[in-house]
């Protein structure tokens, strides 16, 4: 049985490998998907993305115990940074999600970003489509903890949630481009912290001055305590409006459409490079045009030209 | 093909408190280009088999200075094996007598090291010993 086969008979060890498969780009994890593809499309995403330490393991954890208490599947993808010295990564979100480990409804994977800047993995996408597969009803996506411009989440989430906490800046931080743009609900955690009400007042006000067309949605800000749970039912009831507004208004067609041209995008690049960099590799391609370069007899940009058409010629 | 991340799961079974030792030994491996799956203090051996079957983990290393090594380390391998896991191998370290590490080897503990270790020692042993699998 190939490994796609057992992950739709549901064989967790089996999934959990094509994810490292998927993470490590073996050739082998492509085919499996082809075969996973036409398995997928019913799983709801959520993503959730802040700064670092605002509580978003912590707000993932308690949204799991949410959906759990509807009797939803979960499937939890969560990235943490990974060195850009040495490779390795601590991936530590699990520690707030212990209790879910055990439940057979949940699957929890860790990834690291492994060089992607975005706030997401390179395979963060396609292992999503793994827990889709594996028939998971909700999946949420942590991302790494973001600054202000990595905003990968929205290709891949249905519904994005951007996690503030109170002390982090004043109201210029509000109205920069970057992730107060990705969100379609706001949640400031820490809400019994010093500051809370003004960082939710600047949030609201920054939603406020949007030119935002005509019944398109209207992002709310929500004042959560995660660590105790308080405010967490108010995020599932906005989430669940969010999505209902999305199917209602027929947005979903456009934000599939856009997610589909992306993910294909995406592969397409990765592809074309590899097989760029297999080419330059087998024939010393790249030796050649370092020491054309070395010798001054040779610019890069004539070099991927030529590259290039070397590459179509030869097929 | 571009090569395998080694994975390996960090936790600590039981109910002692102290993670110094088991941070110390995440960040070195960590250093050491490892993707580190850190699960935190006061993990039953069934958390600690699930989350290592979810995450893909080529290894698991166990700290523990409870005293209640004996128990709890067969017990991670016994539910491995019972998950048909038990390629992932398990190895252990904290406040463990000379004694008793025969017994946790003949359970199916890979290593176990006494205080003393150095981290390097530790990750020499995973390069060692331990494969990404194929």
């Amino acid at each position: 049985m190939s490994l796609s086969e057992k992950v739709l008979s549901g064989d967790v060890r089996a999934a959990a490998r094509l994810m490292r498969d998927i993470d490590d780009a073996r050739p082998s994890a492509t085919e499996e998907l082809k075969q996973l593809y036409g398995r997928t499309g019913n799983a709801y995403i959520i993503g959730i993305t802040g700064p670092p330490g605002a509580g978003k393991s912590t707000l993932v954890d308690q949204l799991t115990a949410s959906f759990r208490q509807q009797g939803k599947k979960v499937g939890v993808v969560a990235i943490d940074p990974t060195s850009p010295f040495t490779g390795g990564a601590i991936l530590g979100d699990r520690i707030r999600m212990n209790r879910h480990a055990t439940d057979e409804g949940v699957f929890i994977r860790s990834l690291a970003t492994r060089g992607a800047l975005g706030g997401l993995s390179r395979s963060t996408s396609d292992v999503a489509l793994v827990l889709d597969a594996m028939g998971m009803d909700i999946i949420i996506i942590e991302t790494v903890g973001v600054g202000q411009d990595e905003v990968d989440i929205v290709k891949a989430a249905h519904t994005t949630c951007v996690v503030m906490v109170p002390g982090l800046g004043d109201d210029i931080q509000a109205i920069k481009a970057g992730i107060l743009e990705i969100g379609d609900v706001f949640v400031v955690n820490k809400a019994d912290r010093e500051g809370v009400d003004r960082t939710a007042r600047e949030l609201e006000t920054m939603l406020e001055m949007r030119n935002a067309a005509a019944g398109s949605w209207s992002p709310q800000v929500l004042k959560v305590e995660a660590q105790r749970g308080a405010g967490i039912e108010a995020l599932v009831d906005q989430i669940r409006a969010h999505r209902d507004f999305l199917f209602a208004s027929g947005t979903i067609d456009n934000l599939l459409r856009e997610r589909n041209q992306r993910h294909f995008v995406d592969i397409l690049r990765d592809s074309l490079y590899r097989r760029v960099m297999d080419f330059m590799e087998q024939d010393a391609v790249l030796a050649r045009v370092l020491d054309g370069m070395g010798a001054g007899t040779l610019d890069p940009y004539s070099a991927a030209e030529d590259v290039i058409a070397g590459m179509l010629k030869k097929g | 093909m571009a090569s395998r991340t080694l994975r390996v799961l960090v936790g600590k079974p039981g109910l002692d408190g102290h993670d110094r030792g088991a941070k110390i030994i995440a960040r070195a491996f960590r250093d050491a280009g490892f993707e580190v799956i850190y699960t935190g203090l006061h993990q039953t051996p069934e958390q600690i088999v699930a989350a290592a079957i979810q995450e893909d983990v080529d290894c698991v290393g166990l700290s523990i200075l409870s005293g209640a090594h004996n128990t709890l380390l067969p017990r991670v391998c016994q539910l491995l094996k019972e998950k048909n896991a038990n390629d992932i191998k398990v190895f252990g370290g904290g406040v463990i007598p000379e004694d008793d590490i025969p017994g946790l080897k003949a359970a199916g503990i890979a290593a176990v090291f006494t205080p003393g270790t150095s981290t390097e020692d530790i990750v020499k042993w995973i390069g060692d010993n331990i494969q990404p699998r194929a």
